[in-house]
């Protein structure tokens, strides 16, 4: 993947991007340690497709893709309305 | 013609011994099924039959032995850890590599060249005197050495780096080292193998059977089979097995690349590594260069090369050895590296009774495989963490205690 297609931004080579892993639930506030430390430190780790962050350094912000971590090819981006909700419920 | 040739012409090359014994049909019990027939695995199964007698054992391997990052990596053997937990696990391995072509009745081509680290900023050179400073406190030879020393070592190379960051001084390890890899999973499956271990390539493992909480069997590729203990030893595949068991591990796997270039006379005898320009080089006794750098930027399960990873490298390469931008590459690969939060393994016990991990491996793992062959085969057969690898266990991620290695194994492996 030398290219990252963003819906809002188009097509941008893929060094203009910091990567930012995967997309976590935070747990919820007054969790225990161990859901603390399942989230801080546990990853899907699996192929599959993943929401991962993405920030592009140029502009400053902030994306959530979906990607396929077998192939490299990014399925979507999820849209800033979706944003908010785009963890996955696993 | 000689009559020792003469004789030779006689006996029939079928009557001359094989390297490794013909495959038996696969068993429906085996006292322990070892997942992963890399170095690891390899070496695990020989000493839980040569240290402690259990040799119902078979090892499974989806491809071929030592096909995965065994076969893939660049072979630096150094104990110059940052922890103490990591120098002393470490430091056992390069004892026991000393002597393992003698062991193991192999040449491995273990060649010690002496390691430099090198440090281009004084926060990286309070890095090398505090790593040092653990590796002499654990009897480990390493120094803090100054550029006339580099430069008596290395005439060759640019100390200010083309204008970029110059040297300041290095971590100097005696041990440091460097092995023929192929070799190294060969001589563990015939020494194995010899003592009774079965040895399936081939052979993949699809699922593992469990029954009220502890392991029961595995289903293969070639069939089922039961058995009392299971060991992953599969590098980056880790999670595609912990998944089969519903255990969460903080393992996530990105690729890691190297390169060699076409052999030229020999000019460099010992291995150089570079945390600020990114890069390591060693020169292997063909004369290439053999290169790498840190991982890919973004996860990913795959095995691909890309030019990026040449582009960085070749960037940096030639701010350390100019000249070297006359020379053509002959090839690039790339492994899967099962990483770690801390950049330490992941070894021992599991929740699940009978279900042993030997993980978490990254980028750094080719020099445990004698000391996580001999700590795990004992951590099977005592059903119980070895006390070397105790530090590592999975549970450190519960438990908040984990082992910060990444200052000595992010560039160098
Ligand atoms: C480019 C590169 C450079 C490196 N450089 C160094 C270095 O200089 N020094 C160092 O110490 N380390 C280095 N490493 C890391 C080192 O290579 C690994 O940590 C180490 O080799 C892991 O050995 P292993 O036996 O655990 O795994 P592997 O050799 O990867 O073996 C695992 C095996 O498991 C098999 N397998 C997977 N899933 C299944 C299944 N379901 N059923 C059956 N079989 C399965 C695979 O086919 C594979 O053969 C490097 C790695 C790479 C990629």
């Amino acid at each position: 993947m030398k290219r990252i297609d963003c819906p809002e931004i188009g097509p941008r080579p893929i060094d203009e991007f910091t990567y930012g892993g995967e997309v976590r639930r935070p747990p919820q506030a007054g969790a225990d340690t161990a859901a603390l430390a399942d989230y801080v430190f546990n990853r899907a780790g699996a192929p599959g497709v993943l929401r991962e962050w993405w920030h592009h350094d140029p502009s400053g912000r902030w994306f959530v893709l979906e990607r396929d971590t077998r192939t490299d090819t990014v399925l979507r981006s999820v849209p800033i309305t979706e944003v908010a909700h785009a963890v996955p419920t696993r | 013609m000689s009559w020792k040739l003469f004789k030779l012409g006689l006996t029939s090359p079928e009557n001359e011994p094989r390297f490794f014994p013909e495959e038996k049909p696969l068993a429906s019990h085996y006292d322990v099924v070892i997942i992963g027939g890399g170095g690891h695995g390899l070496a695990c199964a020989y000493y839980l039959a040569k240290e402690h007698g259990i040799t119902r054992v078979a090892v499974l391997e989806q491809g071929y032995l030592g096909g995965g990052n065994t076969g893939r990596n660049t072979t630096i053997v150094r104990s110059n850890y940052l922890t103490s937990e990591g120098v002393k696990f470490y430091d056992a391995s390069v004892k026991l590599w000393e002597n393992l072509s003698g062991d193991l009745d192999i040449n491995l081509f273990y060649s010690t060249r002496g390691h430099f680290t090198l440090a281009h900023s004084d926060d990286a050179m309070r890095t090398m005197r505090w790593r040092a400073e653990v590796n002499k406190h654990h009897g480990v030879d390493s120094e803090v050495v100054d550029r006339d020393a580099i430069a008596r070592a290395v005439p060759t190379m640019d100390l200010d780096c083309g204008g970029g960051p110059a040297v300041h001084g290095a971590l100097y390890h005696a041990p440091g080292s460097v092995v023929r890899h192929d070799a190294v999973a060969w001589g563990y499956a015939r020494a194995a193998a010899q003592r009774g271990v079965e040895i399936h390539q081939q052979t993949a493992v699809t699922d593992i059977h469990t029954a009220g909480g502890r392991v029961t069997g595995v289903a293969t590729s070639r069939g089922d089979i039961s058995c009392d203990a299971v060991v992953s030893m599969v590098a980056g595949y880790t999670p595609r097995i912990t998944d089969m068991l519903d255990l969460p591990t903080p393992i996530e796997i990105y690729p890691l690349q190297a390169c060699v270039t076409e052999p030229v006379k020999p000019f460099l005898d010992t291995i150089i590594v570079s945390g600020s320009l990114h890069v390591y080089v060693s020169q292997s006794s063909r004369g290439e260069l053999v290169m790498g750098s840190a991982v890919d930027p973004a996860v990913l399960h795959s095995t691909r090369s890309t030019f990026e990873f040449v582009e960085g490298l070749a960037d940096h390469i030639v701010d350390m050895f100019p000249f070297a931008g006359r020379l053509r590459l002959l090839r690039q690969w790339a492994g899967m590296a099962d990483m770690t939060p801390d950049f330490a393994p992941i070894m021992g016990t599991t929740p699940v009774d009978g279900f042993y991990l030997d993980s978490g491996w990254g980028t750094w793992g080719f020099k445990a495989t004698p000391i996580s062959g001999q700590t795990m085969a004992a951590t099977v057969a005592a059903k119980r963490n070895h006390e070397l690898i105790e530090p590592f266990r999975l549970g450190r991620f519960a438990d908040f205690q984990l082992v910060g290695e990444k200052g000595a194994a992010s560039v160098g492996h």
